[in-house]
């Protein structure tokens, strides 16, 4: 029990202390401590906790980060994960707040940061790509997957019509 | 009780522990969608109906939240949090935020999932969420490279670490840091 704790907090700081920019930064990082260093968890299995984690108010990686630890180590788990993820923002924010202030502003800082984001889109592309394996399964999930992919570089749209869409199509075309 | 100063060196305003953890609780707990959707939700609370910080102030703050590690709900939270009441309040802020996702995932995750794991209709939605999910983080993808991939050089730097991360899945935080130093050689005045 206390191995599977720690390995589960260390594996959620590295999640926080990485995802730069917010948002979707944390899916490849938590894909490969979650489903690819540990096998913790499928790769069907991930992307319905980040379904269930995208449709609950609040934080997208925080969500996720309490479901998945607790399907590893239950209530315990879950605040750890929780608590991991957010570790690395209390940290720095509590302590090394206006050092990062400077820090940011500074144009090498800059250049370190715009060429990590060149890495994010590389990394979120390759992370669409290894998922997509396990939900792109036929021919009507395929379709779910390109409408909508067609329709947010149309559109700008909200994750949670993404969602509502996903889920109403899913119950239109599953081959019961 | 000293009062905790801004980065711009006045005085901040005075706030009770109880506010800040109801404000950010009540982000918490009612905004769907994410940290895109969530920032302009505490810009209207802690800008316009409490009054907390200055339009100004609040966009220093989003320069940091977006500029460092970890959740940008959180991030900004926890700066609000300590411009108001010091440590104490960006703890209280960042408990705020982050208790009702960790309440009702634990709903979910032990209650609710287990209960309906087996019924075929949840099976249906999640068959259709999961290729709705991969849509939403290729978009993501997708959206990030179109603002920040400016010139050939962030493009091609894009598609040399796309190549590098297939060939030899090396873990993303790697790449990340490799991105990062290759930035500071390539990017010397181009890439802004």
């Amino acid at each position: 029990m206390i191995p599977v704790i720690l390995s589960l907090y260390w594996s959620f700081f590295k999640v926080g202390l990485f995802t730069i920019g917010g948002g979707y930064a944390m899916i490849p990082l938590m894909e490969a401590e979650v489903i690819g260093t540990h096998g913790w968890l499928s790769a069907a299995e991930f992307l319905d906790i980040i379904a269930v984690a995208e449709m609950t108010p609040g934080p997208v990686s925080i969500n996720a980060a309490t479901f998945i630890g607790y399907r590893m180590a239950g209530v315990a788990g879950s605040l750890i994960t929780t608590l991991g993820v957010i570790s690395p923002s209390l940290i720095l924010l509590l302590v090394l707040s206006k050092a990062l202030f400077k820090l940011i502003r500074n144009p090498v800082a800059g250049n370190f940061l715009n060429g990590l984001r060149s890495a994010l889109v590389a990394l979120i592309l390759l992370a669409a790509y290894n998922l997509g394996q396990a939900a792109l399964i036929d021919t009507p999930t395929a379709m779910i997957f390109a409408l909508l992919l067609i329709a947010s570089l149309v559109k700008q749209i909200s994750p949670l019509y993404f969602i509502a869409a996903g889920a109403l199509l899913g119950l239109i075309l599953y081959p019961y | 009780m000293t009062v905790p100063k801004t980065l711009a060196g006045q005085p901040g305003p005075k706030e009770s522990l109880f506010n800040i953890l109801l404000t950010f609780l009540k982000v918490g707990a009612f905004t769907f969608g994410g940290g895109y959707a969530i920032l302009p939700v505490i810009r209207q609370e802690v800008v316009f109906t409490r009054k907390w910080v200055s339009e100004d102030v609040f966009a220093d703050i989003l320069i940091i939240t977006q500029g460092m590690p970890g959740q940008l709900a959180l991030n900004s939270a926890i700066q609000i949090g300590v411009r108001l009441r010091g440590t104490v309040g960006g703890l209280v802020a960042a408990l705020g935020v982050t208790a009702p996702s960790v309440i009702i995932l634990l709903i979910i995750a032990a209650w609710l999932y287990p209960l309906y794991r087996d019924n075929q209709y949840v099976h249906a939605v999640f068959y259709g969420l999961r290729p709705a999910v991969v849509a939403l983080i290729a978009a993501a993808a997708i959206k990030l490279g179109r603002e920040i991939l400016h010139g050939i050089r962030g493009i091609i730097l894009c598609a040399i670490l796309l190549v590098a991360a297939i060939v030899s899945q090396v873990h993303p935080i790697l790449l990340l840091v490799a991105g990062g130093v290759a930035g500071l050689l390539v990017c010397r005045r181009e890439c802004h």
